[in-house]
């Protein structure tokens, strides 16, 4: 099980209300390379993983929740004091006709979020490989968001999402050379 | 208990505090999970432990529960379901 901690991992502050910046950042709450998709890809993986890198694989995917809390968070506070009108001008009228502020899991064109935007191969080696591309490509979304924005707040939130995607990208490789080795020394003998 | 601007600066001073020796905490284990032999990194995460364990019964002692589930005390009134939530400061 999880235990809930009440804080953020890390602090998110914006220093205005910008809802055609969330209307942006909503691909990394329900987009294919989002933090939903990872968390999922994750903790769905780990069952099934050696046990050499379950540890790494359960500890990342939980991980991943916290930065969901945080983009969300991102899109409640760029969001929670527009006006109607704000919405409409922000390309955010369609969401607001379904949802009003409610956070949903779609992307940022407005596509809902699917299990098909991740795999579980049950082969360990291609499952990790996936992870790295998987934390790639987060890390690139992260900084397209980066150069859409001039707010110091947000991209300081959003510099540490990206950060953490180069973490995971490097833990994951080293996984993948873990499993080598096991591999390896399994033909030695 | 009043939100006053004192107090709500307390509160996000300790908090930081929390943040940042929590963050050590989470890429420590990461590390140890794919390097669990580094001595140094060991002792290192058992310092933070302390560290982390010590602020949070200061934090906690001031304004409420950082956990439900048992893993926190609570006063009377139950006070864990008590705003601000993490989304809302
Ligand atoms: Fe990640």
């Amino acid at each position: 099980m999880w235990v809930y901690e009440k804080k953020l991992q890390y602090p998110v502050r914006v220093n205005k209300c910008d809802p055609r910046m969330a209307k942006f950042l909503i691909e990394q709450y329900g987009g294919a390379d989002g933090e939903l998709a990872a968390a999922l890809r994750y903790l769905n993986q780990r069952y099934t993983l050696p046990d050499r890198v379950i540890g790494i694989v359960n500890d990342i995917g939980t991980e991943e929740l916290a930065h969901l809390e945080m983009i969300a968070t991102m899109v409640y506070k760029l969001t929670k004091d527009a006006t109607a009108e704000q919405m409409k001008e922000a390309g955010l009228g369609p969401h607001y006709a379904d949802h009003d502020k409610a956070l949903y899991f779609h992307n940022a064109a407005g596509v809902p979020f699917t299990a098909t935007y991740f795999n579980a191969k049950g082969d360990p080696i291609t499952d990790l490989y996936e992870d790295i591309a998987a934390e790639e490509k987060a890390r690139a979304t992260y900084q397209w968001l980066i150069n859409m924005t001039d707010d110091p707040d947000l991209k300081d939130g959003l510099q540490f999402l990206r950060e953490r995607e180069v973490v995971h990208s490097q833990r994951f490789r080293e996984a993948v050379e873990i499993l080598k080795e096991e591999r390896d020394a399994k033909r030695l003998f | 208990m009043e939100w006053t601007d004192e107090r709500f600066k307390v509160y996000q001073q300790l908090m930081k505090e929390i943040q940042a020796v929590d963050f050590v905490l989470v890429e420590l284990n990461l590390y140890l999970d794919t390097h669990p032999n580094d001595q140094q990194a060991v002792e290192q995460y058992n310092d933070y432990v302390r560290q982390s364990a010590a602020l949070k019964s200061r934090f906690q002692s001031m304004f409420g529960p950082l956990y439900g589930f048992g893993n926190s005390y609570t006063t009377c009134p139950w006070s864990w379901k008590e705003a601000p939530w993490p989304w809302q400061v």
